[in-house]
């Protein structure tokens, strides 16, 4: 590339390779295919002008903002000052961090995959259903956890501006006249086509503070049923002190696998809450730029706001505002003679569409089926 | 640093012919400028004021014949970019606007039916005897012969494929906004963008000659896939600092006075901070933003950025009515820092 290479040509790929692994072990996906380009930027431009080599490698490397930070630091590391020991990278482990359920817990562990259903008597699942999840024993939970499981989710359907041959609709100019040349030019049968329907995205907020602890799991369950049902259409987030999107989590197929992976990368379980707060930062983030438009947004939260309840009323307006209806699930509201007295609660409940409980198994039923906007036929869980 | 530049690379010597109307090869005898300063030079004739990143991306784009993903927040120049680009390049921009639903009739190629059915008309007219021997055989070069070029209609990218012809100029292909499509049109995009060719069944492939420039914008409204970013240069494109938003202002809008153009653009810079002003807003302002309001404030006629003509001319940065309220009960320390900048900047 260069008549007077500062290091030697093994150097020079060896100093490409380190900086990319340096970066992966930062969390930026540098790849081989990205690291192969930055390569070839570097011939592009003048290797020894640390400003085109810091440019040539961001253009490549980096895919996301998020990545910015820490190839800022890795370059600074790396080509500014002292090489970062291999490894050492990786961000300090934080505070010991656990979700509200034995993660380690003989049964999911031994079980694998999916875990054996118990068999139970009917009458037992039936009396399962109803029971309000927070005054179970830890067997119990996680017994519903594993038929929460097997609720069916459905969705609400959208009509899509794309068009797709349909029996009635508008005229199929493509098709009518492919059909009309097989036929001398004439034009016998018409196609049509009509708009196609697609589902709708569902957004799930789950509140993972102290009080909504003993609802966690099942809640969590439920939403990686959702995600599993339509894993391009829903996204999940943990609202605790801190957003956190735990959709990539939810996606494994294994129910307690995927558990395991959301629980670890939660990082304030069993915290206070910031309702509002974290509300606004995600609409700010990712709501207010499409995620939210035109979904099914469901809050799963008791809605005990430490903050300022106005803050989370005005979010939850603007939540109401782009979203197709917004669902509150609040486990609480299954108390003979509850009010909703919180003041978060009482805040964004005028932009609440549906206010529905959640907290047996049955009741996450009926969450399922106001997802979808109506009854499910055939309903609930298939235990 | 400089003391390592190669002695056999001739980059100097190279940035004047670069300059002129008709960039020819780089050394390597790729198109465009010799480097990233060249061409943010160039792009700067055009009006177009490019940071380091800017120019590094735009410049590795056109040497790697790679496809440049920008991404930022919206009004932060993506689109002026890719326009600035096609103008320093002398070729056409082909503009293909995402929208939720687009398809292949609408970015790459449809049949023209109406002219299609003509055909199949004058067909007709032309040989009465329908129910002759020969009437399939017929019936098949009739259909092949709906499908020649006359009667195709090229869509953006199909026009991008065919537009250029001198590796020099080749056409920058705007696909703008690609995350307000859906995620099979960029399925589809991935593939025209790894070979630039399209097939089209009735007629063959059709191939670029030159490939084109392409620039895709994203406001990342959701998260475009990973395989998409992977075949492209990235880059996150923010705000201007304050400096150079005054230089862009400046060029953009040359009638409005110089403090009122400094004043602006503090504003809008503690707009986007909401540290400084407490102020958090649904959408801070774009630099196109800020180019409308010193344009509306000239238009007015005022004379500087008083709270009063910051009111009524509002609606020209901020498009919220939630951020109006919020702003319009701290304009003065929104303003206040005014001042401050004044003082530092009065010398020059």
């Amino acid at each position: 590339m260069n008549g007077a290479p500062v290091l030697g040509p093994g150097g020079a790929a060896t100093a490409i390779a380190g900086f990319a692994r340096a970066l992966r072990a930062a969390g930026v996906p540098a790849d081989t295919a990205r690291t192969a380009a930055f390569a070839e930027a570097l011939t592009a431009v003048d290797p020894v002008r640390a400003r085109d080599v810091y440019w040539a490698g961001r253009l490549t490397l980096c895919s996301g903002p998020d990545d910015l930070a820490p190839y800022d630091a890795c370059f600074a590391a790396y080509f500014g000052g002292a090489r970062p020991a291999g490894g050492r990278r990786r961000p300090p482990p934080g505070p010991p961090r656990t979700p509200p359920w034995a993660p380690e817990g003989g049964e999911e562990a031994a079980a694998g995959p999916d875990g054996p259903l118990h068999p139970v008597a009917a009458d037992r699942t039936e009396v399962l259903r109803r029971a309000d999840i927070g005054q179970l024993s830890a067997a119990e939970r996680a017994e519903v956890a594993r038929l929460v499981s097997l609720i069916r989710t459905g969705r609400p359907r959208r009509r899509t501006r794309r068009r797709a041959p349909a029996a009635r609709g508008a005229l199929d100019p493509r098709r009518t006249l492919a059909a009309a040349a097989r036929t001398d030019g004439e034009p016998i049968r018409l196609r049509y086509r009509d708009r196609a329907e697609r589902p709708r995205r569902v957004v799930l907020l789950v509140d993972v503070s102290g009080s909504m602890s003993p609802y966690a799991e099942s809640l969590l369950r439920f939403a990686h049923a959702l995600v599993r049902g339509h894993p391009a259409g829903t996204e999940v987030f943990s609202i605790g002190t801190r957003l956190t999107r735990i959709t990539r989590e939810l996606r494994t197929a294994d129910p307690g696998r995927a558990l395991r992976a959301a629980g670890a990368a939660v990082p304030d379980w069993r915290g206070g809450t910031r309702l509002g707060t974290e509300l606004k930062r995600f609409l700010d983030v990712h709501g207010g730029r499409g995620m939210a438009r035109g979904a099914v947004a469901v809050i799963a939260s008791d809605g005990w706001e430490r903050g300022d309840a106005a803050l989370l009323g005005a979010a939850t307006a603007r939540l109401s505002r782009l979203a197709h209806r917004v669902v509150w699930v609040n486990p609480h509201k299954a108390q003979p003679g509850y009010r909703p007295l919180a003041a978060g609660m009482a805040a964004a409940l005028p932009h609440v569409d549906d206010f529905v409980s959640g907290h047996s198994l049955e009741a996450l039923e009926h969450l399922a089926a106001a997802i979808a906007g109506g009854p499910l036929e055939g309903g609930g869980a298939r235990a | 640093m400089g003391a390592f530049e190669a002695p056999d690379r001739p980059r100097g010597a190279d940035a004047p012919a670069g300059a002129s109307a008709g960039p020819p090869g780089g050394p390597d005898g790729g198109p465009g400028p010799a480097d990233p300063a060249a061409l943010a030079g160039l792009l700067g004739e055009q009006d177009y004021l490019a940071d380091d990143g800017a120019a590094t991306a735009c410049f590795l784009a056109l040497r790697m014949g790679r496809p440049l993903f920008l991404e930022g927040d919206a009004g932060v120049g993506k689109t002026e970019l890719a326009k600035a680009l096609a103008a320093v390049l002398g070729s056409p921009l082909i503009r293909l606007q995402c929208y939720e639903g687009i398809d292949a009739s609408q970015a790459l190629y449809d049949w023209d039916h109406p002219r299609q059915l003509l055909h199949l008309r004058a067909a007709q007219a032309a040989a009465p005897e329908a129910g002759a021997p020969g009437g399939r055989i017929a019936a098949e070069e009739l259909e092949s012969g709906l499908y020649d070029r006359r009667y195709l209609l090229a869509r953006p990218l199909m026009r991008a494929l065919e537009a250029a012809a001198d590796p020099a100029h080749p056409a920058v292909l705007l696909i703008d906004e690609i995350d307000r499509a859906d995620d099979e049109f960029e399925a589809f995009l991935l593939e025209f963008l790894s070979d630039f060719a399209i097939t089209i069944p009735e007629l063959g492939a059709v191939r670029a000659r030159v490939p084109p420039l392409t620039v895709l914008t994203s406001n990342r409204t959701r998260e475009v896939h990973d395989a998409l970013k992977r075949r492209c240069l990235y880059h996150w494109m923010p705000h201007p600092s304050f400096e150079r938003e005054v230089a862009i202002i400046r060029r953009r809008r040359p009638e409005a006075p110089e403090h009122l153009v400094r004043a602006v653009a503090a504003a809008a810079q503690r707009l986007r901070d909401p540290e400084r002003t407490g102020v958090d807003l649904l959408k801070p302002p774009g630099v196109a933003e800020t180019i409308d309001w010193t344009a509306a404030l000239a238009a007015l006629g005022a004379p500087a950025l008083t709270p009063d003509a910051a009111a009524r001319t509002l609606g020209a940065v901020l498009k919220h009515r939630d951020d109006h309220e919020a702003v319009r009960l701290r304009l003065d320390a929104l303003l206040d820092g005014r001042p401050e900048h004044g003082a530092a900047e009065a010398p020059r």
